[in-house]
């Protein structure tokens, strides 16, 4: 019942005048990111990140989680009357959104995948709201070696559940840590790895790579291949939301498995891209239309779009409960949790009650704001795509100088964003995962201080991985998550041999 | 991304892949060297600033080496990008490296205005019309929305100085 109440305070918190402004500019620009190449969630978030220093923590989380949410949306614009996925969660999206709009049903595909969005959103906040309390109080009780067993699970789960090669995860992940490592150590003030540069003492900030790595390398990417933008008109009105709002009830059951595999990959952390392509091909294995799919089957832009922001949305649940993001963007989201002041995790539900309820509030609202704005301006959305990468890609470069630049109002960090920005090129070519080696330099430190923490606590003895039930526990699930594709491996070599 | 083997000339994606490894592989060593130096064994203060680097350098070199391997095995004949591919990211590449070493001098918004104008003119072969109005009016836009509404303030240079800005 408390949290009922907490949850109300949260609405009269992210109903304030301001916030509600807030909620509409951050959704915009949200749909805006996602909508154009080169720029994604978790660099729309870092690039806008500095804007929101001077505004009160509450306010800026509730922005920049509605660009969040307005990234999500936009990505499906793209997908469908495009078939350019704006982001790596909308490209199973494509699958059967470009061919409805190509037959003449683009308002139809639109409909469905914001309504689907919407309702994957939804499911995963309701989750949250009920879920998160308890997961928060329960990970009070836990210790140095407990932390640091929950990172375990979590880098783990990259290493296991990437497609890429894991050896290529695992470097990737390593040079997050040490970058992380760079600078002042926070337990015996020593410095280290600065090989005597200044610029260094401060380590390297996760958004300057954030923006270099995701922002800077996409664009070098799309400039290889040339690309050319043909658009088509968005027909999206109230009729056609109508009708298809009529017929979206018969694949309830497409939608609820969606939600379900979407919050869970969400908080593995998986993340949204392999929910959103799990669900399309449960989707397509169990529909009854399985042979229409890929052809413009309006079930297969349900089962992604419903599953990718389920997964979006439950990603941060570990983020809030646990202080270990669940995606590339929820770790910004984290970053700039820690900026503001806040500590993430189990104790920012018993010190900041007013932000956290905010927040969670703000995630009813901002989809709800999210789905009126994306239905009603998709044609002038659709308009930017419209604009020439000749025009566009000059300016992403200089909002990514300026958001680098804002971050410490350094020029060094701008070269340095180049520098991650021609790294993430070569990585992203190479096949190497961007996203651990961001999220090793958010939680790298973290990570490392609960692993000497729980190192100096048992005398430099590893037994204190495995010293409780508890702790044992999410070592064992991190072990398995990390030897997961030999594990599979493993048993469909048993089950050969057994038939 | 995407990577094809087309018909044209271009640098082995198999070459790329080894030097990316040796070059992941050198950072893991330049983090083992910085470890040693901060000291990777145990002090009053429980593992020193070194110890969890070091190890963390051990597994790049590791997981390099692991990577090297693989990368000289499997040669499929791809091709990393065709020179004519190369040459487009290098056409961004250095313009940027030349915006963003200006800008210590002559300040973001004139090094914006030229940086977008060389873009749009060279790279889009757009008319000096439109590429005047966008390459003024963003930089413009960004003083207003940054400088006055949100209160960040940007790097200036002469020309700044000189209007009063």
């Amino acid at each position: 019942m408390e949290e009922l109440a907490n949850l109300f305070h949260g609405f009269a918190v992210a109903l304030q005048p301001y916030n509600i402004m807030l909620m509409i500019i951050g959704i915009t620009l949200g749909v805006i990111i996602g909508v154009l190449p080169g720029l994604g969630g978790a660099n729309g978030v870092a690039i806008l990140l500095p804007l929101t220093f001077s505004m009160p923590p509450t306010s800026a989380i509730i922005m920049l989680s509605c660009i969040y949410w307005g990234a999500l949306f936009g990505g499906a614009i793209t997908s469908i009357l495009f078939n350019i996925p704006g982001e790596p969660w909308s490209v199973a999206t494509t699958f059967d959104g470009y061919p409805m709009a190509q037959q003449g049903k683009p308002g139809e595909a639109l409909t469905a995948a914001f309504t689907s969005s919407f309702v994957g959103a939804l499911f995963a906040v309701i989750m949250i709201t009920l879920v998160a309390p308890l997961v928060a109080s329960f990970a009070l009780r836990f210790g140095p070696a407990e932390k640091f067993a929950v990172y375990f699970l979590a880098f783990c789960s990259f290493v296991g559940l990437s497609k890429e090669p894991p050896f290529k995860t695992i470097a990737a992940m390593m040079m997050g840590f040490a970058l992380a490592a760079v600078g002042l150590d926070s337990i015996t003030g020593q410095l280290r790895l600065t090989f005597g540069v200044t610029e260094l003492l401060n380590g390297f900030d996760f958004l300057i790579a954030v923006i270099g790595l995701f922002g800077i390398g996409e664009i070098l990417l799309t400039m290889e291949e040339g690309l050319a933008f043909r658009g088509g008109n968005a027909a999206i009105n109230l009729r056609v939301v109508l009708q298809t709002w009529r017929e979206l009830p018969a694949y309830w059951m497409t939608s609820l498995r969606s939600c379900l595999i979407g919050c869970w990959m969400g908080i593995t952390p998986a993340g949204a891209t392999p929910a959103s392509f799990m669900s399309y091909g449960i989707a397509k294995r169990l529909s009854r239309r399985c042979n229409n799919f890929g052809k413009g089957e309006i079930e297969g832009v349900i089962a992604p779009e419903t599953a990718a922001h389920a997964a979006g949305t439950a990603a941060l649940l570990p983020m809030l409960s646990l202080g270990v993001p669940g995606s590339p963007t929820a770790a910004v989201l984290l970053g700039g949790l820690l900026i503001w002041g806040l500590q993430p995790g189990p104790m920012l539900f018993v010190e900041q009650k007013e932000f956290v309820w905010g927040l969670i509030a703000s995630m009813y609202l901002g989809n709800l704001a999210g789905l009126i704005v994306v239905l009603t301006c998709v044609p002038i959305f659709a308009a930017i795509l419209r604009v020439p990468f000749g025009i566009i890609a000059p300016l992403i470069l200089v909002l990514c100088a300026i958001g680098a630049y804002s971050v410490h109002n350094s020029t060094f960090d701008v070269m340095l964003m180049l520098v991650f920005g021609v790294l993430g090129y070569l990585l992203k070519k190479c096949n190497y995962p961007l996203a651990p080696l961001v999220l090793a330099i958010v939680l790298g430190d973290k990570a490392e201080e609960a692993f000497r923490q729980s190192l100096l606590g048992s005398q430099g003895s590893l037994g204190v991985f495995f010293s409780n039930g508890l702790v044992s526990t999410i070592m064992a699930l991190g072990l398995v998550a990390l030897f997961w594709s030999l594990i599979q491996e493993g048993y469909s070599r048993l089950r050969t041999s057994m038939a | 991304m995407t990577e094809r083997s087309g018909s044209g000339s271009g640098p082995a994606h198999k070459t790329l892949e080894i030097g990316m490894a040796l070059l992941i592989a050198a950072f893991g060593l330049v983090v083992i060297f910085g470890s040693l130096k901060a000291g990777i064994n145990w002090g009053a203060e429980g593992p020193r600033a070194g110890f969890f680097p070091f190890y963390v350098g051990a597994a790049i070199v590791g997981a390099s080496a692991i990577n090297l391997w693989h990368a000289q095995r499997d040669d499929d004949g791809r091709l990393f990008a065709e020179w004519g591919q190369l040459r487009q990211v290098m056409s961004v590449v250095v313009p940027t490296a030349i915006y963003v070493g200006s800008m210590p001098f002559i300040g973001l918004y004139v090094a914006s205005m030229v940086f977008i104008a060389w873009f749009m003119r060279w790279l889009g072969g757009y008319r000096w019309l439109t590429t005047i109005a966008i390459a003024v009016g963003m930089p413009v836009l960004t003083y207003l929305v940054f400088e006055r509404w949100f209160l960040v303030p940007l790097p200036k240079g002469p020309l700044e100085e000189w209007l009063g800005l």
